[in-house]
């Protein structure tokens, strides 16, 4: 058998393992437009804070092609599958045949059209290259203006406080990271954030952009040395649609992640995913379902069934030191607790917890996780325990033996 | 594979497995790590104690493996069957404590980075530290 990923990320890796459960010798190949060894995307934060060094912002050891047998063609651009021949060309022109296709391409960063951008030197935040770029522009003290205050931007944030930056945040939202928190937490989180010297202007956005001003619809103008544009993402799903799959807001996939062209699967960033949490579809940019959607889909690709169930949205990130853990959908009836430094969320529907927000303490997130991905019923459960702290104990005992392993008879 | 297992009906709530396996893990005697340092070391094992039973949890090493798969840095790998953390490779972003349904995945007394349970194969222990120190034979390493 002769697979070929386009993609060498998360999605990539979790196909490489999938397939090389099944298929031990069929022929591997990865194609990417990076240059790069597989690197961890959500790392490059990480690398320009100086946390991470340029060893250890690989996401697989350096013999990780070798040892599963994968032949790469590294720093070339896939520009178009043939479906009918079975082969993927090249921007030079090389057409690569394959009898299984995965395509993992992920996502871009997405910039709106605002006034006069295309005066500025604005960055993105998305790559190992973006970060080198920045890396190579910045000095001490820099003024900074990032738009957008999701996780990419406040990543990019954290990253540059380390150089003394003097950071602003315009996002047009409410409040900071909507996409995980509720405005309760949004608020201590943005309050803290500030505490360290990061300036947010929320509610408005940029009317017109000068080489190194911002004019904002508010009214306020906004100097800046450097700008960082991380609105937002959009999914990489012209090679899918280009060959006539079907593409909604990303590639639609079946539970095999399995396009609905022939032989041609995809995971990752670029599918739309069905949320267990929420029963909506839609598109969860997270690296672990990508890696787990990449590894059901190798197992597909090798010719074993397998399908994709369960998956939920969930995050787990800090800021200066303040962790997050959310997972799940905030639609339905609530139970909060919360003490100067920490907030806690739990949200109840038809008698589940169908979703959570931990911030400050974090300890043990992933029972409230199993909670939600397994639908447990919270008459199995007791609640008053799963209240205070995510906890084994609030398992009756049969399931907590069938959990952890049985009991020693 | 040998995997540590807990009768909750026997475990009396002492923590003994708690002390053990945090200096086992240190590499300090239990006197040095707990009397002698200034920052306790952090069990990798937890004991709940409840009003009729009481159990320690530690990492299943469990078969869907959550948190290697989730692992954004990397750091988590498969060596033998036994789920271990590369502590370099680790960043503290805890996508694993997010993932690990059994809540096994600890942070380090320094709150910048994860430890979890390796079977003391990382340590000079040879068998896991808590069972060893288990007075009441309640934790056991056993092939099931």
């Amino acid at each position: 058998m002769n697979y070929v990923i386009i993609g060498n990320s998360a999605a990539a890796i979790g196909t490489i393992s999938g397939i090389r459960e099944i298929d031990s010798t069929g022929k591997i190949t990865v194609i990417s437009d990076e240059k790069y060894h597989t690197y961890s995307r959500p790392l490059i934060s990480y690398w320009l804070e100086g946390k991470v060094s340029d060893k250890n912002i690989y996401y697989r050891p350096a013999d990780f092609y070798e040892k599963n047998g994968v032949e790469t063609i590294l720093g070339k651009k896939a520009v178009k599958i043939e479906k009918d021949k079975k082969c993927v060309v090249l921007e030079d022109g090389i057409s690569v045949p394959y009898d299984k296709l995965m395509v993992a391409t992920g996502s871009k960063p997405f910039v709106p059209p605002m006034n006069g951008l295309e005066k500025t030197n604005y960055h993105t935040f998305m790559s190992y290259d973006s970060v080198k770029t920045i890396r190579s522009e910045l000095r001490e003290g820099m003024k900074v203006l990032i738009i957008g205050a999701g996780l990419i931007g406040l990543k990019a944030a954290e990253a540059l406080h380390a150089y003394n930056a003097k950071i602003t945040v315009v996002d047009m939202a409410d409040r900071i990271l909507p996409s995980i928190l509720d405005e309760r937490a949004a608020m201590k989180m943005q309050k803290y954030i500030e505490s360290k010297g990061v300036k947010f202007i929320l509610k408005t956005s940029a009317e017109e952009f000068t080489e190194h001003k911002a004019k904002l619809k508010n009214g306020e103008d906004v100097d800046f040395d450097m700008l960082i544009v991380a609105v937002g993402v959009r999914p990489n799903t012209e090679l899918i649609a280009d060959a006539g799959g079907k593409v909604e807001r990303g590639v639609i996939t079946d539970m095999t992640q399995k396009t609905s062209l022939d032989d041609i699967y995809s995971a990752g960033d670029c599918t739309v995913s069905y949320d267990a949490s929420s029963d909506t579809e839609k598109i969860l940019a997270l690296l672990p379902n990508a890696y787990m959607q990449g590894e059901v889909a190798g197992r597909n690709m090798a010719g074993r069934e397998f399908y994709y169930v369960n998956a939920i949205p969930m995050n787990a990130i800090g800021f200066f030191g303040k962790h997050i853990i959310s997972a799940g959908s905030y639609d339905g009836e609530e139970y909060i607790a919360e003490t100067e430094n920490t907030y806690k969320k739990l949200v109840f529907r038809d008698n589940r917890l169908v979703g959570y927000i931990l911030m400050g303490d974090v300890e043990r997130a992933g029972i409230y996780t199993s909670m939600i991905k397994e639908r447990i019923d919270l008459g199995e459960v007791d609640v008053e325990m799963l209240k205070s702290k995510p906890q084994m104990m609030m398992f009756g005992k049969a399931r907590r033996e069938e959990k952890l392993g049985g009991i020693i008879k | 594979m040998k995997k540590v297992y807990v009768n909750e009906d026997w475990c009396l709530a002492c923590h003994l497995c708690e002390f053990y396996c945090a200096a086992a893990n240190s590499g300090k005697s239990l006197i040095n790590a707990f009397k002698y340092s200034d920052k306790k070391p952090v069990p990798r094992i937890r004991v709940e104690e409840g009003s009729e039973v009481n159990f320690a949890v530690q990492c299943r090493h469990c078969d869907a493996k959550p948190c290697v798969k989730g692992c954004i840095a990397g750091a988590l790998s498969v060596v033998d069957g036994v789920v271990v953390c590369d502590e370099n490779k680790c960043v503290g972003c805890y996508t694993c404590v997010l993932s690990c349904p059994y809540g096994c995945v600890v942070i380090d007394e320094e709150g910048h980075r994860i430890q979890k349970c390796d079977l003391c194969t990382k340590n000079h222990n040879g068998e896991p530290a808590c069972v060893q120190g288990c007075p009441n034979k309640a934790i056991v390493f056993e092939e099931r």
